[in-house]
C-alpha cells in the first residue's frame, strides 16, 4: 500500500511542480501578441501554400496586423477572405479579381523536335541537354516541373504540354517560378482571351519549327476594337486592363493561337 | 574523465550506436522532415538541443528523487512528464529571450516533445549507469548522430526527386528502402571501437 501511495504521490508532486513551472513561465515569458493575429489567421484558408510570399498563413496574418501586407494579399481566399479580414482590421477591402495561372504555349506535339529525350523527368534537366529536345527555344517542354510544384494538382500534361485547370488553380504562382522557360503567367481568371505563345523568333523561323507559334503578323492588333493587343518582339501581347474579352482577335488569328 | 573515454563515448554515440540507423529510435521525424536538407538541419539542431537539456534534467530527477525513494520503475512515465514540460518551458523561454533562435527552430521544437529518441537517450543514460557529465555528453553526441543521419538521408531524398523508379514505390516506400540501405551501411561501424 505504502509503495503505491509513494509512487502516486511522487508523480503527482512532480506533475504539479512542472505544471507550476509552466504556469509561472507563461506569465514571466509572456510575449505580447496582438489579439487580432489569431482572428485574421482564422479567416485565412490555412493551406500554407506560400502564394502570398510569406512562409505560411500565420506569417501573413502577422504581417497584415502589423500593416506590412494588404488585407487582400491572400490570392487563394479571394474577395470573401479579404472582406472578413477587412472587417477585423477596420479598413475597406478593395476589389480583388480571381487570378489563374496560364501556360502561354500551345506547342506540345505540334512543335517539332531535335532529338528524343530519355532522361530525368524534369524540365530543367531536359533543358540542360543541348537546350532541350524542342526546336523552339521558347516552348513548353512538357516534363511537368510546374505540375510537380502545384499544391492543388491543377496542372496536367496534355499532349506534351502543360495545361492549367483554372477552376482548381489558386494562383499561388509556384508554377511561374518552377518553369525554366518562363512560359506560365498569372492572368485574370474571368478573361478567357489569351495568346498561347511566347516565341520571340521571327515569323519565318517559327513557321519552320512549330505549327501553332505566333508569327507576329499583327492581324490581331489591327482588328482589336479596344487596342488591347500589341506586337512586341514578333509576339502578340494582350493588355488585360484594356481587353474586353470580345474574342475578335481569336477569330482573325491565322495560326489560331489566341484562345477564346 | 579522460580524453580517450570522451572520444570513445562520442564515437559510439555518433556512429556505432547511431540512434536512427542502429537503434531505430526517432524514425518518425527522420522520415517526416527529411524531404529538404535545410529543414533536416533545423530538426537536427533542435534534437541536439532538447536531448542535451532533457538528459541533464532527467539525470538530476532520477538521481535525487527516484533513486532516493526507490521508485526506479517509474522512470519511463516520469521522464515523459519531464521532457514534455521541459520542451514547453524551453519554447516559452526562447520565444521571449531569444526570438531569433525560436524562429530558427520553429515548429521542430514542439514536434520533439513526443520524440522517442529523446526519451530513449534519457533511459539509456540510466541503463548504462552514466554519471552526469557522461549523460550530457552521450545525449549531445547522440543528437549529433541523429543530425548526421537525417542530413545524409535528406540529401539522398533530394536526389530521388529526379530518379526513375516504379510508380508503386513513390513517396514513403522508396524512402524506406533508402533508409534501410543507409542503415546497412552504418552496420559497417559495428566493430569500430577505440581502446
Amino acid at each position: 500500500m505504502i509503495t503505491i501511495l509513494a509512487a502516486v504521490l511522487t508523480l503527482t508532486i512532480l506533475g504539479l511542480l512542472f505544471g507550476l513551472l509552466l504556469a509561472v513561465g507563461s506569465k514571466i515569458f509572456a510575449v505580447e501578441q496582438d489579439e487580432r493575429i489569431p482572428m485574421v489567421q482564422e479567416c485565412l484558408p490555412g493551406a500554407n501554400c506560400g502564394g502570398c510570399g510569406y512562409a505560411g498563413c500565420a506569417n501573413l496574418a502577422e504581417a497584415i496586423v502589423n500593416g506590412e501586407a494588404a488585407v487582400n494579399t491572400c490570392p487563394v481566399g479571394g474577395a470573401e477572405t479579404a472582406q472578413k479580414i477587412a472587417e477585423i482590421m477596420g479598413v475597406e477591402a478593395g476589389e480583388t479579381v480571381k487570378m489563374t495561372a496560364y501556360v502561354r504555349c500551345s506547342g506540345g506535339s505540334n512543335a517539332s523536335r531535335k532529338y528524343d529525350y530519355e532522361g530525368a523527368i524534369d524540365c530543367l534537366a531536359a533543358l540542360k541537354v543541348a537546350g532541350g529536345p524542342l526546336e523552339c527555344t521558347f516552348g513548353c517542354l512538357g516534363y511537368g516541373s510546374c505540375a510537380k510544384v502545384c499544391p492543388n494538382d491543377a496542372i496536367s500534361i496534355v499532349d506534351g504540354k502543360a495545361v492549367v485547370n483554372s477552376d482548381a488553380c489558386i494562383a499561388c504562382g509556384k508554377c511561374v517560378g518552377a518553369c525554366p522557360r518562363n512560359i506560365i503567367a498569372i492572368v485574370p481568371a474571368n478573361n478567357k482571351t489569351h495568346v498561347a505563345c511566347v516565341s520571340k523568333a521571327k515569323g519565318g523561323d517559327v513557321r519552320k519549327i512549330c505549327q501553332v507559334g505566333c508569327i507576329g503578323c499583327g492581324i490581331c492588333a489591327k482588328n482589336c476594337p479596344h487596342e488591347a493587343i500589341t506586337v512586341v518582339d514578333f509576339v502578340a501581347r494582350i493588355d488585360y486592363s484594356k481587353c474586353q474579352d470580345c474574342g475578335k482577335c481569336a477569330e482573325v488569328c491565322p495560326r489560331k493561337i489566341i484562345t477564346k | 574523465m579522460t580524453f580517450a573515454s570522451i572520444l570513445s563515448l562520442s564515437l559510439a554515440a555518433i556512429l556505432v550506436q547511431n540512434f536512427i540507423f542502429v537503434k531505430f529510435l526517432g524514425i518518425c521525424p527522420f522520415l517526416g522532415v527529411s524531404k529538404k536538407t535545410d529543414t533536416a538541419v533545423g530538426m537536427g539542431l533542435a534534437v541536439i538541443f532538447v536531448m542535451t537539456v532533457a538528459s541533464s534534467v532527467t539525470y538530476i530527477v532520477n538521481e535525487f528523487v527516484l533513486v532516493k525513494l526507490d521508485l526506479m520503475y517509474m522512470q519511463t512515465v516520469v521522464f515523459i512528464l519531464i521532457i514534455a514540460s521541459l520542451v514547453q518551458f524551453v519554447e516559452l523561454f526562447l520565444m521571449k529571450m531569444i526570438p531569433s533562435l525560436y524562429k530558427a527552430l520553429g515548429i521542430y521544437l514542439p514536434l520533439i516533445t513526443t520524440n522517442c529518441a529523446v526519451l530513449g537517450v534519457a533511459l539509456l543514460n540510466v541503463t548504462n549507469q552514466y554519471n552526469f557529465i557522461e549523460s550530457v555528453l552521450y545525449a549531445c553526441m547522440s543528437g549529433v548522430g541523429f543530425t548526421i543521419a537525417i542530413i545524409l538521408f535528406s540529401s539522398v531524398r533530394e536526389h530521388l526527386e529526379y530518379a526513375k523508379y516504379p510508380k508503386a514505390f513513390e513517396g514513403f516506400p522508396i524512402a524506406l528502402v533508402t533508409a534501410s540501405l543507409l542503415s546497412i551501411a552504418f552496420m559497417g561501424f559495428q566493430g569500430l571501437s577505440i581502446f
